[in-house]
């Protein structure tokens, strides 16, 4: 069993010393199995690895590294799994990540046996390849999918919601107008979507703005070249046990509580790097 | 100008600059003007059963649910579209008209396809999930081979739809032909081929079993084959196959 070069010891799982490699459960990729265990013996330090923000990171899937999963042994799902009541239940989580999430993955994994043709790429690249310029390939849905949970998964945080930080905010307020008529148009475009889909905040890379982006099924705005920043998952299984079909309250709840300003904070800082988003600032002094 | 009938309501409506016989006149012909036009608002019809009737196959609260908020919130917004189309017609405004064609297709549609489901349903106490029998069950044995296979078939099709949509069984009245299809989000079945009758249809958007199967839709689709009203197919196919 080798493990793939593409795969990555999350932070949490380097400060384990406990952890084993007899939990490891594979996920082939041509011969590379890619998946660690991250197994922390002590549930009193992993509740407070959780309030520090370690555990819920480690919780998804890396997005942007090939198939490339750390899952926590069950009493950590357990654990991260109430992270975000009041505002989405342990029982949603449970059954979105552990079934929808998780049935995508094995879904993906399966059809990636048959298909040598799509062995190597990273989770981005296998996203637009079997997208495949807008004729999607048989993969596309379990890929984007498994893709765009995982990004949702890290838009959300405990204790999230408010107004994002000074950088983000400003760059919100140059291309929404400001803050509140950037809410009303995500908010707009979230009762807006016919049938499935997810809401973003993306950073349009040709005309360098930020953009609020209504997509369906699965699709997600990296096919397109631009950078998503949040993303709201607008599928009824993201709401329904919490909210039925209470739209509103649902979009209000993730904006008010949930959504990671940190997170998109971290995506903007990164977007900058591939996007040119203004003048260059020059000193006074 | 294309001339349109009129679509009326119950109140009779005065033309404008018009004498009534004309308007009377204009009626019995068919025709219809513009400025007499009552435009019909929709509204939702009532289940021929109670919400729990259909139990334990599909909950009672998803039947509320279902009827007094989705199908409800398809009524209103379709309403208001055609209030809103209504206005751009009259305006000659064609960007709007044409800007209102998803809402109505998508709105009009829900109304369309939850009106046909609510049929397509029955109390087993009162036949559902009896197969059919005459001339659809012989149909469906020609076209499908067994009506086992033709249900295998639908809940393939239906586990397989990606997102939101319907499974339908229709009859293509040109063919004389039944086929199962499925359609995205609310579309009609018709919007897969001119000539399609729907004899049945179910809903696979998630709002329609998740309560009770949660991400099981296949388990959803097994068993709402024990509350199927095949009489209303039956009838619906007799009409068109006589």
């Amino acid at each position: 069993m080798r493990v793939s070069r593409h795969c990555k010891l999350l932070p949490c799982c380097e400060e384990t010393k406990d952890f084993t490699q007899d939990s490891i459960i594979g996920i082939t990729q041509g011969e590379d199995i890619c998946l660690w265990v991250c197994f922390v013996l002590d549930l009193k330090s992993a509740k407070e690895a959780i309030k520090e923000g370690c555990m819920l990171e480690s919780v998804g899937f890396l997005a942007g590294d090939a198939l490339c999963l750390a899952l926590l042994a069950q009493e950590m799902l357990v654990l991260v799994q109430d992270a975000l009541e009041p505002y989405m239940s342990q029982r949603t989580l449970e059954i979105h990540w552990g079934k929808h999430h998780r049935g995508y993955l094995e879904g993906l994994n399966k059809q990636l046996e048959n298909n040598n043709s799509l062995y190597g790429y990273t989770m981005d690249e296998l996203v637009k390849v079997t997208y495949n310029n807008g004729n999607p390939l048989p993969e596309f849905n379990n890929a984007a999918q498994v893709w765009n949970h995982d990004f949702f998964w890290e838009s959300m945080q405990p204790g999230g919601g408010k107004i994002p930080g000074h950088g983000v905010l400003l760059q919100i307020e140059k291309d929404f107008g400001s803050f509140t008529n950037f809410r009303e148009k995500f908010i707009e475009a979230a009762l807006t979507l016919f049938g499935s889909g997810w809401i973003w905040l993306a950073l349009k890379t040709k005309e360098k703005r930020l953009a609020v982006i209504k997509t369906s099924n699965g699709v997600t705005p990296i096919v397109w070249g631009d950078i998503p920043i949040i993303s709201l998952d607008m599928w009824e299984h993201a709401y329904y046990l919490d909210y039925k079909n209470d739209k509103v309250k649902y979009v209000n709840m993730f904006l008010n509580n949930l959504v990671s300003w940190n997170a998109a904070t971290a995506r903007m800082a990164r977007a900058e790097a591939f996007v040119n988003l203004g003048e260059p600032k020059i000193p006074v002094a | 100008m294309a001339l349109r009938t009129l679509i009326s309501s119950s109140r009779q409506t005065l033309a404008t600059g018009l004498g009534l016989g004309l308007q009377s006149e204009a009626r019995n012909l068919g025709l219809g003007f513009r400025h007499a036009r009552e435009l019909q608002t929709f509204s939702l019809p009532d289940l021929p059963y109670d919400y729990s009737a259909l139990e334990p196959v599909i909950s009672g609260e998803i039947m509320q649910l279902h009827h007094q908020k989705h199908h409800q919130t398809y009524i209103t917004n379709y309403n208001k579209a055609l209030e809103q189309l209504d206005e751009a017609m009259a305006k000659g405004d064609s960007s709007t008209v044409v800007k209102l064609q998803s809402a109505i297709k998508f709105n009009g549609g829900g109304h369309i396809n939850h009106s046909i489901f609510w049929k397509n349903l029955t109390p087993i106490r009162e036949g559902g999930g009896e197969p059919p029998k005459h001339s659809l069950g012989w149909a469906i044995d020609t076209h499908f081979g067994s009506f086992e296979a033709l249900v295998q078939k639908i809940n393939t099709e239906g586990a397989a739809l990606q997102g939101s949509g319907w499974v339908w069984l229709g009859l293509d009245k040109e063919m004389k032909r039944l086929v199962v299809e499925t359609t995205a989000n609310q579309d009609p079945l018709v919007t897969k081929g001119a000539n399609l009758v729907p004899l049945l249809g179910i809903d696979v958007w998630e709002h329609a079993y998740y309560l009770q199967y949660k991400n099981v839709r296949p388990d959803y689709l097994k068993n709402v084959w024990k509350v199927m009203n095949w009489k209303f197919a039956s009838e619906v196919y007799e009409k068109e196959c006589p």
